[in-house]
């Protein structure tokens, strides 16, 4: 097992890291910017090293900075955490390169899946479903971008090879627009990710945002562990999860995750990963690969029992994984909701200083979150400052014990969207489960 | 040469009862040396600087002729702070057997190279930005610095 482990993150996922390290008796290297010299983690790490200015590229994004710090702590790993340089596969091998682990999966793993066109190639090979589109990249043949979207049909989507999470898209719903649409795309994707490749994929209307957890160690074994329902979002970004998804039957999941374990032997997956499908009507279809940890890991680790970011360090650390897929059952229900520094109807964000903070607690009820009374949010940063997890037998005492620590936790000095979650949990569309990705924004009026 | 491979060196000095390594791979060496007051100089780098910098002639006519380092505790002293601008090992000098760049009691130009920060296996010089005279320096030769940190004070 490692000895000293570089968190190369922020906030509550840097937080969750450092316990994970020190519940295994791993010392912590907390790498931070000027602004974040006061993060809970850093204040609870050994040691830790000032890598830049607030601004993200000079400091969470510089990978020679980061690098560099694990040298001058002789530090044995670098764990990424999620977004900045997680996905990011030059750095995972100049992280190797440099003599140190990088807690994911390989480098030509993580550009295999980074492209969006060829994870969908590779996902189809394996058998897993996407969704029916071009195959592949678009050309600049306007007729022959015409004939394929008329094969699909409208309305389409083009997205950017480059991009995911939302970004480097736009619907198509008549012929009309394909063309300058096309080239709309072309265009940002150029100047957001240096990388103009586009392609065409078939819109779904009311789709819910369906995903697959998995773990896979470098001795052959590969496990998943159920699915999250993310459908509930806004502008691209999730803000309540829940898992399992509900409505899926056990042979619906059996088949889809076993898919999913055969795609990761096959493209020699390692560490923790996450498949995103669109689900509608019944059928499920591969948008995207994340091979990393992600946000909402806390519900998949409620009805698993599994601690996720410990087995990331365990693999990364070269043993086998003890799991078997016989192992793993669905146990009971989970529900995370995001809190964020923001006004709860304006959405705009909200940073200062916390003036108290009070958790809420009692059974199933769980917070993830780097707040203390007095900390300050600092404005460089995304505004996400903690998730509230709560777990129950079924569905509705989840949704009961979070109800019950929403009214529980304070927050002040700072807007938090507490109260949009508190309405969320009102919802009756909510309460019956099973919303698509465009429920939320609509229901809000957006 | 992997400071860690230094560090190692250093450990097996330490536990051995020599007085003396010095080992050359390639085109590198490396002489780590105990202190003749027999403590152990713990900073592997420091240890690649065994000559003394006793010996040396000050370089400005007022200035006193003993360099001053840091491990005195900071205290706020007047002038302009030169920060690091990125992580690595300080180094005072631009080798190990040269004379630092600069010394307590120093003029210096803007321009002027104050010190390396090595990073990554890659030397890169920390030039003044202001002119004036070194009133103090904050880091020792071989100490890992975070971006941020003091170096020097001019004024």
């Amino acid at each position: 097992m490692f000895d000293k482990i570089l968190i190369a993150n922020r906030g509550e996922i840097a937080l969750r890291i450092l316990r994970a390290c020190h519940e295994l008796g791993i010392t912590t290297v907390a790498a931070h910017s000027t602004a974040d010299a006061s993060l809970k983690h850093v204040l609870l790490s050994e040691e830790s090293v000032c890598i830049g200015p607030p601004a993200s590229a000079e400091s969470y994004l510089n990978m020679p900075s980061i690098i560099s710090a694990a040298e001058v702590t002789d530090a044995s790993a670098v764990h990424p955490g999620y977004g900045f340089l997680s996905e990011n596969a030059d750095f995972a091998e100049r992280v190797s390169d440099s003599g140190f682990a990088f807690i994911g999966p390989p480098a030509k793993v993580i550009r295999l899946m980074g492209d969006k066109v060829s994870a969908i190639r590779t996902m189809k090979a394996a058998g897993v479903p996407c969704v029916p589109g071009s195959d592949g990249p678009l050309g600049d043949d306007a007729d022959e971008n015409l004939r394929l979207a008329r094969d699909i049909g409208y309305p389409v989507i083009i997205k950017a090879a480059g991009g995911g999470g939302g970004r480097g898209m736009r619907v198509v719903r008549t012929e009309g627009a394909l063309v300058s649409s096309i080239t709309m795309t072309r265009t940002e994707a150029r100047a957001a990710f240096s990388n103009d490749m586009v392609y065409m994929e078939k819109f779904l209307e009311r789709p819910r945002h369906i995903e697959f957890q998995v773990l896979a160690d470098g001795h052959g074994n590969a496990v998943h562990l159920f699915e999250r329902d993310c459908s509930m979002q806004r502008r691209h970004q999730k803000v309540l999860e829940e898992a399992p998804a509900p409505g899926i039957t056990p042979e619906q999941r059996e088949g889809i995750g076993r898919r999913c374990v055969e795609a990761c032997l096959e493209i020699g997956y390692t560490n923790a990963g996450t498949f995103e499908f669109l689900y509608q009507d019944g059928e499920f279809y591969f948008i995207e690969m994340n091979t990393r940890i992600q946000v909402e890991h806390p519900v998949t680790e409620l009805i698993t029992g599994v601690d996720l970011v410990e087995a990331q360090l365990r693999i990364a650390a070269g043993e086998p994984m003890k799991i078997r897929q016989a192992d793993l059952a669905v146990r009971g229900h989970a529900i995370e909701c995001r809190i964020n520094a923001e006004d709860p109807k304006k959405f705009t964000p909200s940073p200062g200083r916390v003036e108290l903070w009070h958790a809420p607690g009692g059974p199933g009820v769980r917070v993830d979150s780097h707040l203390y009374s007095g900390y300050e949010v600092p404005p460089y940063y995304d505004s996400m400052i903690g998730k509230l997890i709560t777990y129950g037998d079924h569905r509705e005492s989840a949704i009961a014990r979070m109800r019950v620590a929403l009214d529980e936790m304070v927050i002040e000095g700072i807007k938090t969207n507490i109260p949009l979650h508190q309405e969320i949990c009102q919802h009756a569309a909510f309460q019956q489960g099973g919303t698509d990705i465009h429920y939320l924004e609509k229901r809000l009026g957006l | 040469m992997d400071i860690r491979k230094v560090k190692k060196l250093i450990e097996l000095l330490d536990e051995s009862g020599i007085a003396e390594i010095e080992i050359t791979e390639g085109e590198e060496a490396v002489r780590i040396s105990r202190y003749p007051t027999g403590g152990v100089a713990y900073a592997p780098p420091a240890a690649m600087m065994a000559a003394p910098a006793a010996a040396q002639a000050p370089t400005a006519p007022a200035a006193p002729a003993i360099p001053e380092v840091a491990g005195a505790p900071a205290e706020r002293m007047q002038g302009t702070e030169v920060l690091a601008p990125m992580v690595g090992t300080f180094y005072a000098s631009p080798s190990p057997d040269a004379q630092p760049y600069v010394q307590v009691g120093d003029e210096v130009q803007s321009g002027d190279t104050l010190c390396i920060i090595e990073a990554m296996k890659m030397m890169n010089a920390i030039e003044a930005e202001t002119t004036g005279r070194i009133a103090a320096i904050q880091a020792e030769n071989g100490q890992p610095v975070e971006f941020g940190q003091v170096l020097f004070i001019i004024n």
